[in-house]
């Protein structure tokens, strides 16, 4: 007898990005316990990567891995490496770009058991995910003057901001809060600023206000509780959203969804670890929440709920936390232990 | 030590700018401890209509008065949020009298316990470009490009003032923080112009981080910074966060730094419109960044006087403003100091 399998789950596709660094064994974990839990879920393994940019080519993501995401409507991927100052442009972006993942959405929610200096947070970051100041137009004016372009569109806008407003509804939420810089970027952020308010009274449900970067900022850090949703630009989103999982305890333990129209990619949002690469140390949780919000999107909830559970009282428990989390389990140890708390 | 000579003493003039919000009841609590405690100086007083043309513009008279005293004390100017309105005022200054630091210092207060200890950050932000250029278009409708600009120049003034200000501080490590696996060119530029500089500053380590590496760090682990060098927005969120790891804005100060003129201010500039003209602001802040001003000015006895007053009202916890756990209202705070500064003497 199985004992998660619901009769009426519909098998589904994903396509498996395991990135590069620690993105295999992270990976690895996430497939055992997909297997072990009886998600119908058939893999599609894509290699993309640094490891596998040929030089000087232009398409560092092959048109077979952006043609099986959109086939199977759903992506799963782990860290790619993206240089600094130089090189070939973030992979990641590109991704975002060409799948049209309009919406970043990442959760924080503080984890039972493990607690830190912040309480009860419980927070959402929603990021405009394809444009801003991540345009990637930059120049040099003249000599010692660059200018960088942060592009602001009303179509990007109100498509991210209604989706912050239909997740918020659906996920129960009470309030959205709009954060932006618009008494220095009066324009471009204005125009995000409008869109929102838009987009808000459609909402009159939701309580709805607005703050600045800074402010919003300050007030996380001051008392997280007192925020809940937060829509912002691309590069707020992504400064906010890491604020926020440094305050229950890092990038090991949040997850994250880019959604498009088409489809969506989950990731993990850490970098590539490539100090712990390939020692079987890496924490899979960032991955696995992410493949738990892939379970919801594609409506298998009770599936999620189960790992999701698994993986909390694994951490609650503390036995086998890993090296990011101060204890001393191997990446391998802490699956075998969801695994195990499946039930 | 500070060898005086006559004329010293002599009384000197400083602009003062209370803006808008919480600004005047900030000045009125400097106003009312440096007669307390006697200091030298006269305040030469400019309301916020008097500091905006009609074109939205730094008025002349607040320009000539900065240039003449080349010191003030600032609150902040209230700008609208979008389209509408004048470009910031507070910016438009910074950028005419080429104020090209920021300097912000957030550390753990004695008596006011937060969730982190041995917090003790310098933050050194680049105060005129970048993101704050205010080059904004509209391309075609419902497309508006915002220009950041970075420049060499300024880019490598604010990290000789980040190294400089950390060898005359006996600090042991400068970061500077960036986002430049994005912004390649832009933050790129920067992130060249820190390094260059640090080479000439061996016994300073120097690191590099992310921005939002940097953020996530911060409320784990702020310990590991020391004085930390970054572009104008970056600034500002880095700011407000070391800000409230120690208690928030009320007790961070500020400065403006330029060749010849420096303005003191909040080093979380809010203009705090939500708890204006209620006495309840917190105005230690305000008075860490007028005792750095005396220094600036070398007044030091003042400085230490009313610093220490100031340190011990806060750490007696008798007399707090709300922000602080307390119930005190602005004046019973600012009486608490002056009641300090009067034993002392
Ligand atoms: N899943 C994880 N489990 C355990 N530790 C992690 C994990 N992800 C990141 N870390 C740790 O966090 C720190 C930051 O690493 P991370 O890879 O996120 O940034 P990075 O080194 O800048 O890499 P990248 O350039 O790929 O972003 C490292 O010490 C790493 O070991
Ligand atoms: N000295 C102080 N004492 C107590 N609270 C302060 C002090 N200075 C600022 N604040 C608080 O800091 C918070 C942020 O200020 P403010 O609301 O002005 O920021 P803001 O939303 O960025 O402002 P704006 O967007 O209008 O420029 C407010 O709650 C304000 O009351
Ligand atoms: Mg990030
Ligand atoms: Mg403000």
């Amino acid at each position: 007898e199985k004992r998660h399998c619901s009769s009426k789950a519909k098998p589904f596709t994903c396509t498996l990005m395991p990135g590069d660094g620690i993105g295999k064994e992270i990976s690895d974990s996430v497939v055992d316990i997909f297997k072990a839990a009886d998600v119908p879920v058939k893999w599609e393994l894509h290699n993309i990567g640094t490891d596998y940019v040929t030089p000087g080519s232009k398409d560092l993501i092959s048109q077979e891995a952006l043609d099986s995401i959109l086939s199977n409507g759903v992506g799963l991927k782990g860290p790619f490496a993206t240089p600094i100052g130089g090189g070939h442009r973030s992979l990641n972006l590109t991704l975002r770009k060409v799948l049209q993942l309009y919406s970043n959405v990442r959760p924080c929610k503080s984890i039972e058991g493990y607690p830190t200096r912040y309480k009860g947070v419980n927070l959402v970051t929603v990021r405009e995910n394809t444009e801003g100041e991540y345009s990637g137009l930059e120049h040099e004016v003249y000599p010692g003057v660059v200018e960088n372009l942060k592009v602001i569109t009303r179509d990007a806008s109100m498509r991210v901001s209604e989706f912050a407003f239909k997740y918020a509804q659906e996920n129960k939420r009470k309030r959205v809060t709009c954060v932006h810089k618009a008494n220095i970027m009066k324009m471009s952020d204005g125009l995000f600023l409008e869109c929102t308010r838009l987009v808000a009274k459609k909402y009159p449900d939701l309580k709805y206000d607005e703050m600045t970067i800074d402010n919003a900022s300050l007030q996380l850090v001051q008392d997280p509780t007192v925020m809940d949703v937060m829509v912002m630009p691309n590069l707020y989103g992504d400064i906010i959203s890491d604020l926020c999982a440094g305050l229950i305890g890092g990038l090991g333990l949040t997850p994250s969804g880019n959604i498009g129209r088409d489809c969506a990619v989950f990731e993990s949002v850490h970098g590539t670890a490539p100090d712990i690469a390939g020692k079987n140390l890496a924490n899979p949780t960032a991955l696995l929440l992410s493949a738990v919000m892939m379970l919801r999107h594609v409506g298998l909830r009770s599936h999620a709920e189960t790992i999701e559970n698994a993986i909390f009282e694994v951490i609650r428990s503390g036995k086998y936390r890993t090296g990011d989390l101060g204890g001393s389990a191997k990446t391998s140890e802490f699956t075998a232990a969801v695994c195990k708390n499946l039930d | 030590t500070y060898v005086q000579t006559p004329g010293d003493g002599s009384m000197r003039t400083v602009t003062m700018l209370p803006g808008d919000g919480i600004g005047p009841e900030l000045c009125e609590s400097v106003r009312r401890v440096f007669s307390a405690a006697g200091v030298p100086i006269k305040w030469e007083v400019l309301k916020s209509k008097e500091c905006i043309t009609k074109e939205g513009t730094p008025s002349e008279k607040m320009l000539e008065s900065l240039r003449r005293n080349k010191i003030g004390l600032k609150g902040v100017f209230l700008t609208k949020h979008g389209p509408e309105g004048p470009r910031s005022i507070n910016v438009q200054l910074r950028q005419e009298l080429e104020l090209y630091a920021f300097l912000t210092r957030s550390f753990n207060v004695p008596g006011h316990k937060t969730r982190h200890d041995n917090v003790d950050i310098t933050l050194i932000r680049e105060n005129t470009e970048g993101e704050y250029s205010g080059m904004e278009h509209e391309v075609v409708p419902g497309v508006v490009e915002s220009l950041k600009m970075i420049s060499r120049n300024r880019c490598e003034s604010i990290a000789e003032y980040a190294f400089e200000y950390a060898t005359l501080n006996g600090r042991k490590k400068v970061t500077a923080v960036h986002k430049a696996n994005i912004m390649k060119k832009a933050d790129g530029l920067f992130l060249d112009c820190v390094r260059e500089v640090s080479e000439k500053y061996p016994r300073i380590h120097y690191e590099e981080v992310i921005v939002d590496n940097c953020c996530m760090q911060m409320v784990s682990n702020p310990q590991q910074f020391d004085v930390m060098v970054l572009p104008n927005l970056y600034g500002n969120i880095v700011g407000n966060i070391s800000s409230a790891l120690v208690g928030g804005p009320g007790l961070t100060p500020g400065a403006n730094v330029g060749r010849d003129v420096a303005i003191f201010e909040q080093g979380a500039r809010h203009v705090g419109e939500d708890i204006a003209g209620q006495d309840r602001v917190n105005p230690a802040a305000f008075l860490f960044s007028a005792v750095m001003m005396l220094r600036h000015m070398s007044l030091p006895a003042f400085a230490d006087m009313i610093e220490n007053a100031v340190l011990c009202t806060i750490e007696d916890r008798k007399h707090i403003t709300a922000d602080l756990g307390g119930k005190c209202s602005t004046t019973t705070f600012v009486t608490a100091v002056n009641d300090r500064i009067r034993e002392c003497e």
